[in-house]
């Protein structure tokens, strides 16, 4: 039996979607025992969502005043203590599991396979390298346990209807007192989560400033859209870095993706390859993202995307 | 604050379009243009920024790698790098055993602050700095867009998927650097002169008494599938027709 202990990640309110994922890419692995532990100042709610993930054995809250952020080198010592009992470790391949699982896999002496996208066995499997450009498989020594980051992109989440046992779990860890959370901020909006949303209308350069960018709000908005924006818009100030997507920001995989203004860069290619259709609109008919998309429209973005919005929810 | 140390990768250039070998055996590397990692160069700027803004403080720049990563430090000496030390060996490095490595110059060299790219843009692992700061037992700040050092301690504003976050840690402490911490300075030609009379310190993992580890094996390297080029429209109404027959809208 392969035992895998699953961290989770969430906000202290709700399971991030990130999570199921995880379980889904976790039960690949022939022979699976799936464990969530959720690490939390008080993880009550977000212990009873996990435990609602189908395929879900047990779920582990571990909760303690010095949980109520997620500081890596707060949870880390943890894991490694939790990780006694399981052969596979995994986070989510997100801005929490990216900090977080290398300082378990340090603390534990072990490797760490990151961005896995897919499993082949037990210890073999792919990921990808050079922002995609090329897919490796690598073979993790068996004896030793496993860390790994999954590629949320490329698993779709497990559904809800499971009922696995909630334990609650006291680890006599010491804490280390060298790392303080101090605060955060988000641009917190109505719009759907970028990282998981169906439909993601992106906007790069062309837009040309930050209010231009309110019309792919608009757009949005009318669509029941997330908005991205490529680096070149975030480095202009046009767009908040949260909404980047490519090499270096999210990897997302809506159903539709529709670049605006994005001449495709294959830093940013990287974020959108496992969308289902890609829709690009751009006046430079050369742009490389047409090489990638399903559907192309070239043109001037500022008459295109207001006449989109009034064409389409119609 | 006394001294910063600064981990640098030699990678294939950003430039560069990778191509898989047909044998599946990795990626071509023969003739291909080599350079710091960019998330690299953007950590030693601001290592030198600290240094600009203090007095009396030193920037060490770290590598490992084959004999040539010498190009690549001589690079940084030439950003304004005091010293530079390289661990060479040709062997590949995975990111535990560079953690390693940096952890036993870090001892040596007792850093205030180390400072690394937060990825590199070969192997995309994003690992070395979480994994040397574990090792190391000291604070890690990863993903940096804002470093702000007052006495013994930093503040660090992090890019994370919901925004920006700040927390504060207690020095010496890891920071891995995002893209937006700032904007490398271009390396002058009198520079380049100067920094070929900086030390440039060659040793070995022999040297170190470390041996490298391999944790994971590579078997194969392939090219990702390709996305078909799809159709073009010529207007919104036609564009539009087309995302309603598939059901997208």
């Amino acid at each position: 039996m392969n035992k895998v202990l699953i961290i989770a990640e969430h906000d202290g309110k709700a399971l991030n979607p990130a999570t199921a994922k995880c379980v889904t890419c976790a039960n690949t692995i022939p022979d699976a025992d799936i464990t969530i532990a959720v690490f939390g100042a008080d993880t009550a709610t977000v212990a009873a969502q996990a435990a609602a993930v189908a395929g879900v054995k047990a779920v582990l809250r571990v909760d303690r005043p010095e949980n109520e952020h997620p500081l890596a080198a707060i949870f880390a010592p943890q894991v490694a203590a939790l990780a006694a009992d399981y052969s596979h470790i995994f986070g989510p391949s997100t801005s929490f599991g990216k900090d977080l699982m290398p300082r378990v896999a340090a603390l534990l002496g072990v490797a760490q396979v990151s961005d896995l996208m897919a499993v082949e066995s037990a210890y073999r499997f792919r990921r990808p390298i050079y922002a995609g450009n090329a897919i490796i498989t690598v073979e993790a020594d068996a004896s030793r346990k496993l860390v790994a980051t999954v590629r949320v992109a490329s698993f779709e989440a497990a559904t809800t209807g499971g009922s696995a046992a909630i334990e609650s779990k006291s680890l006599t860890v010491a804490l280390p007192a060298h790392t303080r959370y101090v605060g955060a901020k988000s641009g917190s909006t109505d719009r759907p989560d970028l990282q998981t949303a169906s439909r993601v209308v992106s906007g790069g350069r062309a837009l040309g400033s930050a209010e231009n960018f309110k019309m792919l709000f608009s757009l949005a908005d009318k669509i029941g859209a997330a908005v991205g924006a490529s680096r070149a818009a975030v480095d202009a100030g046009y767009a908040p870095n949260e909404m980047q997507v490519g090499q270096t920001g999210k990897i997302i995989s809506p159903e539709i993706y529709i670049a605006i203004g994005i001449s495709g860069a294959i830093q940013h290619l990287t974020g959108i390859k496992d969308a289902r259709t890609i829709v690009a609109i751009n006046k430079d008919g050369e742009a490389p993202i047409f090489e990638v998309a399903d559907v192309g429209l070239v043109g001037d973005l500022f008459k295109i995307v207001p006449e989109l919005e009034r064409m389409v929810g119609t | 604050m006394q001294k910063l140390m600064v981990c640098i990768k030699r990678v294939v250039d950003y430039n560069v379009r990778i191509r898989v070998k047909p044998d599946g055996g990795g990626v071509m590397l023969d003739g291909v243009k080599m350079s710091v990692n960019p998330f690299d160069e953007i950590a030693l700027e601001e290592a030198l920024r600290i240094k600009e803004r203090g007095s009396n403080i030193e920037v060490v720049a770290v590598s490992i790698g084959v004999a040539d990563t010498q190009q690549q430090l001589r690079t940084a000496l030439a950003m304004g790098a005091d010293r530079a030390i390289l661990v060479q060996t040709d062997a590949p490095v995975e990111p535990l055993t560079a953690a390693q490595i940096f952890l036993n110059l870090a001892k040596k060299e007792n850093p205030d602050l180390i400072f690394l790219g937060k990825q590199a843009i070969d192997d995309d692992a994003n690992q070395t700095g979480q994994m040397l700061a574990a090792l190391w037992e000291r604070p890690q700040a990863t993903f940096a867009s804002k470093v702000e050092i007052n006495g013994g301690k930093a503040a660090v504003t992090r890019e994370i998927d919901a925004g920006l976050e700040t927390i504060e840690v207690d020095l010496p402490a890891v920071i891995t650097v995002d893209l937006r911490l700032n904007e490398p300075r271009y390396v002058k030609l009198p520079d380049i002169m100067k920094a070929k009379k900086k030390s440039l310190d060659v040793t070995s993992l022999d040297a170190l008494g470390i041996s490298v580890g391999q944790f994971l094996k590579t078997v194969k390297t392939e090219p990702p599938p390709l996305r078909q080029k799809g159709i073009m429209v010529k207007d919104v109404p036609e564009l539009v027709g087309f995302l309603k027959k598939k059901g997208l809208i």
